[in-house]
């Protein structure tokens, strides 16, 4: 083995090292330039010019003030508001500028502690439920600004909604339904309600 | 697994195949250099770059010097990285006022995105300035794909070379792997991203308006901006009502598509691709996962072109996607149970297991997502694996430490399996008593040598760091988790680090001095004690003739050298790891069902 060993190490290193140094800054140079700098950049002014309103983070405006993101889920926990994911961010829960999870694990009794205190709020909240709560309901979700709720889960607190309004469980219903989204080709991801966009409905009934 | 399941994964891998059959021609001919030859216009350009760079294209390096030209450009972009975080707050594109990273963590940082790790201790969204994650993070994106790419390609040259000195020029494959893959691939998937929802824009964050505004409470700071204390030592909290939310934005399409592509996984936010803004439909999560597979995939092809017998790509291909197929489907069963610890508390299972999982993935997409991402050398995440349960977090913390050579990472995936198959050989050639050869190169003692540097130093990091983090203050200080499962947080992040996934159980508090400083280490020569020996193979492969096929040849293009290499694949990640694992998601599993 030892030949050739020697005929594939003929060079000194350090001469290797200086001569293909040149090339090395050279070429480290230019490509950050071009991926780094015009690839963001070119990318940046195609979506400004034709996804404007999603390159700039899908807002909902209401009379011209933006009153949030359709992708960001904002805290809820009024009667009269449909209820979203429990979140762990810190401090203030939908923090969108500190995105986490919880990081529990599943054996961490911390969690099943924090799950317990959700589980009796929303049974406070909503004494006549009697069945069991919803997953999503008293689980945080893995960004802690998850948008969404599954169907079962804005269902279940349907009648809690319409007594807080005084209004017909049918009229929330069916602003359930509006913004309840499909999986994708009826086959990826889950069928969802976006949870602030239901709520933004709710208080323009008045 | 359920219906759904299987016609999701079925549909998954059937697109997956689609892509990477003409991507994998298409590597081939771009690396042996046919596509510059088809087109004279593209080669004069191609030339003028290469001389703005002095580069000469002509020489064919050795691989030594191949190697040495690879170390060299990684090291300068370590500096880089790390220059660009700590000066950050001086230079401009930081419209929300990053502050310059602290030394430990920038030093981390910068090991990490060039290794194409992308571990992050940092949050991104509270960290780094949009220079920053361009102009360092996402350039390392693209450069340490390419250096992946490049490896792979060199030593695919050491097999089909014939008594050859050289296995090509870095600087061309880089570009070659940079400007011809890569950045194409990536303007593309950008565009769709940001159609779906993926922010792109250089503004600072933008505040709306909370429909109900919300009440928490915070440690009162006093006039030095350290918490107050009160007499008995407790902190002093103070209820604010928080009425708007500030929404992070960014250059973050054009990242999300190359950190998917290039297997590189660092988010431009702490929650990854569980973020609304990075990954904010069903649809952008299955062409993610795809992406993280598809250059992968298509280097088995590129591999069975280059070699002229596309049987040995195929071959190849056919070991990972049965172990991929296997592990899709204990951790969709995993996931599909909702935790009986919670369920017992009167909270509805349906959905499996929904803690640290977004609404829109389900249990389903994020499990399936878990698996890809850990079999590649990706570490994106669109669930958080540390709430994960105990078996469904042990299939990506396996998948990582069998060296990600499960479709794996961009050409590390690829050299890794390699490395196997030549172990497979070895080994059937110890049983049937030949000398063992692999595609007429024959195996010896040297190359054999080499395999067992590649194979045993990331396990080697992997157990000894996690021994050392177990055994001191400073490394168990930051687990998160009691138990079993604070034990199995600090395995996955040497196992993360050494393999270059950099995923995490992500309760460790990871931006300490002690893990930023180990993990680095883990990182780096998880990296580089891979690649110098996969290139001295290559090397030496060259300068080898081609043996003729015999008789007594071990085929291995066909099912049997298909099982030999899994099963060489899974016993070493068994024998390596058990042990380990008994002490992390096994016992905890057993802790669960008792």
């Amino acid at each position: 083995m030892n030949t050739a060993t020697q005929t594939t190490l003929p060079e000194s290193t350090w001469r290797t090292l200086f001569a293909e140094l040149r090339p090395a800054l050279r070429l480290f140079l230019v490509l950050s330039l071009i991926t780094g700098l015009i690839y963001p950049m070119l990318i940046t002014g195609i979506a400004q010019g034709i996804f404007a309103h999603e390159a700039n983070g899908s807002l909902i405006l209401r009379d011209g003030k933006a009153v949030g993101s359709a992708l960001i889920g904002q805290p809820f926990s009024d009667a009269k508001y449909l209820w979203g994911r429990p979140s762990a961010t810190a401090p203030q829960p939908y923090n969108a500028l500190a995105s986490s999870g919880s990081n529990l694990g599943p054996l961490n009794p911390a969690l099943a502690d924090a799950v317990k205190a959700r589980i009796d709020t929303l049974r406070t909240a909503q004494p006549a439920q009697l069945g069991p709560v919803p997953q999503e309901l008293v689980t945080a979700s893995a960004s802690g600004l998850d948008p969404h709720v599954s169907p079962q889960a804005a269902l279940w607190q349907l009648d809690r909604i319409a007594r807080a309004r005084s209004i017909p469980a049918s009229q929330v219903r069916a602003i359930m339904d509006k913004y309840t989204e499909l999986p994708t080709l009826g086959l990826f991801g889950e069928t969802r309600v976006n949870v602030l966009q239901v709520n933004l409905a709710l208080d323009e009934l008045k | 697994m359920n219906n759904s399941a299987v016609v999701q994964v079925g549909l998954y891998l059937l697109v997956l195949l689609v892509l990477a059959w003409p991507l994998g021609r298409y590597l081939a001919d771009l690396f042996e250099g046919h596509l510059a030859e088809r087109c004279p216009r593209l080669a004069a350009s191609a030339d003028r770059f290469y001389r703005l760079c002095g580069v000469r294209t002509e020489q064919d390096m050795s691989w030594w010097r191949y190697a040495l030209a690879i170390v060299v450009f990684n090291a300068i972009g370590v500096v880089v990285v790390y220059a660009l975080q700590r000066l950050q707050t001086w230079l401009p594109l930081n419209p929300a006022g990053m502050a310059a990273v602290e030394p430990g963590s920038a030093f981390n940082t910068a090991i990490s995105f060039v290794t194409n790790t992308n571990w992050q201790g940092y949050s991104g969204e509270a960290t780094m300035s949009h220079l920053t994650q361009m102009a360092a993070l996402t350039v390392q994106n693209f450069l340490s794909a390419a250096t992946g790419l490049a490896v792979a390609i060199a030593l695919i040259r050491g097999f089909v070379r014939r008594s050859a000195a050289g296995i090509g020029n870095a600087w061309v494959d880089l570009t070659r792997a940079t400007l011809g893959v890569l950045l194409p691939l990536s303007v593309v998937f950008a565009l769709f991203l940001v159609a779906q929802g993926v922010v792109q824009n250089f503004d600072a964050p933008r505040e709306v308006t909370l429909v109900q505004p919300v009440t928490y409470s915070q440690p009162k700071l006093g006039t030095n901006g350290q918490p107050i204390k009160d007499a008995a030592g407790q902190t002093v909290t103070e209820s604010v009502t928080a009425t708007t939310q500030a929404l992070p934005m960014g250059p973050v399409a054009s990242q999300e598509a190359i950190k998917m592509i290039g297997t590189n996984g660092g988010g431009f936010f702490n929650a990854n691709s569980a973020h609304p803004f990075e990954n904010p439909t069903p649809l952008t999560n299955f062409f993610q996962m795809l992406a993280i597979f598809m250059i992968p995939a298509a280097l088995c092809f590129t591999f069975g072109h280059m070699a002229g017998d596309i049987r040995q790509g195929i071959a190849i291909l056919g070991a990972m996607t049965l172990i991929f197929l296997v592990m899709v489907a204990i951790a969709i069963w995993a996931e599909g149970q909702a935790n009986p610890l919670l369920t017992v508390l009167g909270m509805d299972g349906s959905g499996g297991n929904l803690e640290g999982k977004e609404v829109r993935f389900g249990s389903l997409q994020s499990a399936l997502f878990a698996v890809i991402t850990t079999a590649a050398s990706c570490g994106a995440v669109n669930a958080m694996h540390d709430s994960f349960m105990p078996l469904g977090g042990l299939v990506p913390m396996w998948l990582i430490q069998l060296g990600e050579v499960v479709f794996g990472g961009v050409g590390s995936g690829f050299y890794g399996m390699l490395v196997y198959a030549i172990e497979a050989v070895f080994l059937a050639g110890l049983m049937i008593g030949r000398t063992p050869e692999y595609l007429g190169k024959k195996i010896e003692s040297y190359e054999m040598k080499m395999v067992s540097i590649a194979i045993l130093a990331t396990p080697l990091l992997i157990l000894a760091g996690t021994a050392i983090a177990v055994l001191v203050p400073a490394g168990l200080s930051s687990m998160a988790n009691p138990g079993a499962h604070g034990f199995s947080e600090v395995l996955y992040a040497f196992s993360s680090a050494a393999n270059n996934n950099g995923s995490a159980f992500a309760g460790l508090s990871a931006n300490t001095p002690f893990y930023n400083t180990l993990l680095a280490l883990a990182m780096w020569f998880g990296r580089f004690t891979v690649i110098i020996p996969v290139l001295a193979i290559a090397g030496r492969l060259a300068a080898k003739p081609r043996l003729a096929v015999t008789s007594g040849t071990l085929p291995t293009h066909g099912p049997l050298f298909v099982v030999l290499l899994i099963g060489t694949v899974v016993l070493v990640g068994a024998l390596t790891y058990l042990p380990a694992l008994a002490l992390g998601p096994i016992v905890e599993h057993l802790q669960l069902i008792h």
